[in-house]
């Protein structure tokens, strides 16, 4: 059981905390959230050799729930052979294709979306902890700007719906503050698991801007300051969403 | 000084789709269709208004309330008012602007260089906006 996401800024809430009863319910019993299956499959992918190198996940990284404990919530994190920062949906293809010789994993695909679900479950409970530095820096400026930025045939910015007007309902839904406290996550509407760069996809379509296609890098600079803009509160993952 | 402010005045309000408050000419030089109109209002995804805007829409559950509600609006602004509102109300506002095509970034190539709706298709709103008196 997970208990209720308390922020250490009573300002910042997650989006837990405009769900429904029975929607909360769903997150807060293991038994009843559909996003644990995806940890399950994660877990099975994490012990199973895998490419040319023929080797596990665990092969190296010995028991997760110790050795990827807190690791979800640093991401994205600066790479630096990659010179920037990658998420870590980035991070775990970069063991597949160098450390086990494997293909890459597609994105949005079942075996990233079960590993990563995986790795955040390690750090559900853990405040989001993004580390900012020199280098970083500039991607988070160029997030930021993103996330500023008026965009698309309507003409919006993250931040009107997000920033200005939280609380608000667009359509009957609760517009949230857009922390991305939970990712991946079960969305009802979805039927299923996705990644916080599919809900981002999501958002730039209902305004009608061009989206990014997963793993460019104004997704991951995305990412990154949203997830900086929640530094401090609690993971969820596997969280449910309506 | 005060030459200058007249100029920039009659720039505003002579410029097509510019930021007056008023546009009285109809962008089709004839008068909507109210009941399009109406049907254009409560579409999600071609009018897009109950997304942010409540209204007298008892049929429709779920309504935005980011923005005033249309009850009684043809009342609150003439049809030149609303019209501007519609095409480009030239305000800081989350309101679309839904005649313009021009100063939008990373539009999805599906809507690039079509304006949200149709000069007909404003013009209806206009007109079911209008009937709205109470
Ligand atoms: C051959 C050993 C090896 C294998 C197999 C391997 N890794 Fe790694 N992994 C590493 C090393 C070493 C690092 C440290 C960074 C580096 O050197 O690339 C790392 C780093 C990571 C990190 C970042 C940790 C952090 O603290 O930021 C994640 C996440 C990760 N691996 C996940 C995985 C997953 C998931 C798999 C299986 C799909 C996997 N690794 C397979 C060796 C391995
Ligand atoms: C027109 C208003 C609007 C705009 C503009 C918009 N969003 Fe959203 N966003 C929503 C709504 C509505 C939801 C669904 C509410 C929810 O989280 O259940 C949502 C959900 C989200 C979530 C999920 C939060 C959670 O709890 O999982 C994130 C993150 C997000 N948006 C980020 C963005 C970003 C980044 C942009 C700009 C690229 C953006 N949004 C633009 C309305 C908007
Ligand atoms: C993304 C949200 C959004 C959408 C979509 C939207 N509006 Fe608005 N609208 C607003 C906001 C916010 C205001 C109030 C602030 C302002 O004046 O811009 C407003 C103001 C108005 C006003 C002035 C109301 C008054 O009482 O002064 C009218 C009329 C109007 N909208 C009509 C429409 C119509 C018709 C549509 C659909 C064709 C529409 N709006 C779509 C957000 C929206």
């Amino acid at each position: 059981m997970l208990a209720l996401p308390a922020s250490a800024d009573e300002a910042r809430r997650s989006g837990y905390d405009f769900m429904s009863r029975a929607t909360r319910a769903m997150q807060d019993e293991d038994a009843a959230n559909t996003g644990m299956l995806w940890v399950k499959d994660g877990e099975a992918l994490w012990n199973g050799k895998a490419g040319g190198a023929n080797r596990a996940c665990a092969d190296c990284h010995g028991d997760a729930v110790a050795s990827m404990k807190g690791v979800a919530t640093r991401y994205p994190a600066f790479d630096a052979r990659m010179r920037r920062p990658v998420s870590l949906e980035q991070r775990i293809n970069l063991c597949r294709t160098e450390k086990q010789k494997a293909t890459p994993l597609a994105h949005e695909g079942p075996d990233l979306l079960a590993l990563s679900a995986y790795i955040g479950m390690q750090s559900r409970g853990m405040p989001i902890a993004i580390v900012m530095d020199e280098n970083t820096k500039p991607f988070l400026e160029a997030g930021r700007e993103t996330f500023n930025r008026r965009q698309g045939q309507l003409n919006l910015s993250c931040a009107q719906c997000h920033e200005d007007n939280w609380g608000r309902k667009l359509a009957g839904n609760p517009i949230t503050q857009a922390h991305p406290t939970g990712y991946p996550l079960y969305r009802l509407e979805w039927q299923g698991v996705g990644s916080l760069q599919r809900r981002l996809r999501n958002c730039l379509v209902g305004t009608r801007t061009q989206a990014y296609a997963y793993g460019a890098p104004e997704f991951v600079d995305l990412e990154l300051f949203l997830m900086w803009r929640a530094n401090g509160m609690t993971l969820e993952t596997p969280a449910v969403r309506p | 000084m005060q030459l200058l402010m007249v100029f920039a005045l009659v720039c505003t309000v002579g410029s097509a789709y510019g930021a007056g408050d008023t546009m009285p000419a109809s962008l089709t030089g004839t008068r909507g269709d109210p009941a399009h109109g109406r049907a254009i209002v409560v579409n999600r995804q071609l009018g897009l208004c109950i997304l942010c805007h409540g209204g007298p829409f008892p049929e429709e559950r779920f309504q935005g309330d980011l923005a005033p509600d249309l009850k009684g609006v043809g009342a609150r602004l003439s049809e030149g008012q609303l019209r501007q509102r519609i095409v480009d109300s030239g305000k800081i506002s989350i309101m679309p602007a839904y005649f313009r095509t021009e100063g939008l970034i990373r539009v999805a190539p599906a809507f690039q260089g079509k304006t949200i709706l149709s000069a007909q298709q404003i013009e209806d709103v206009v007109a079911y906006l209008a009937t709205l008196r109470d």
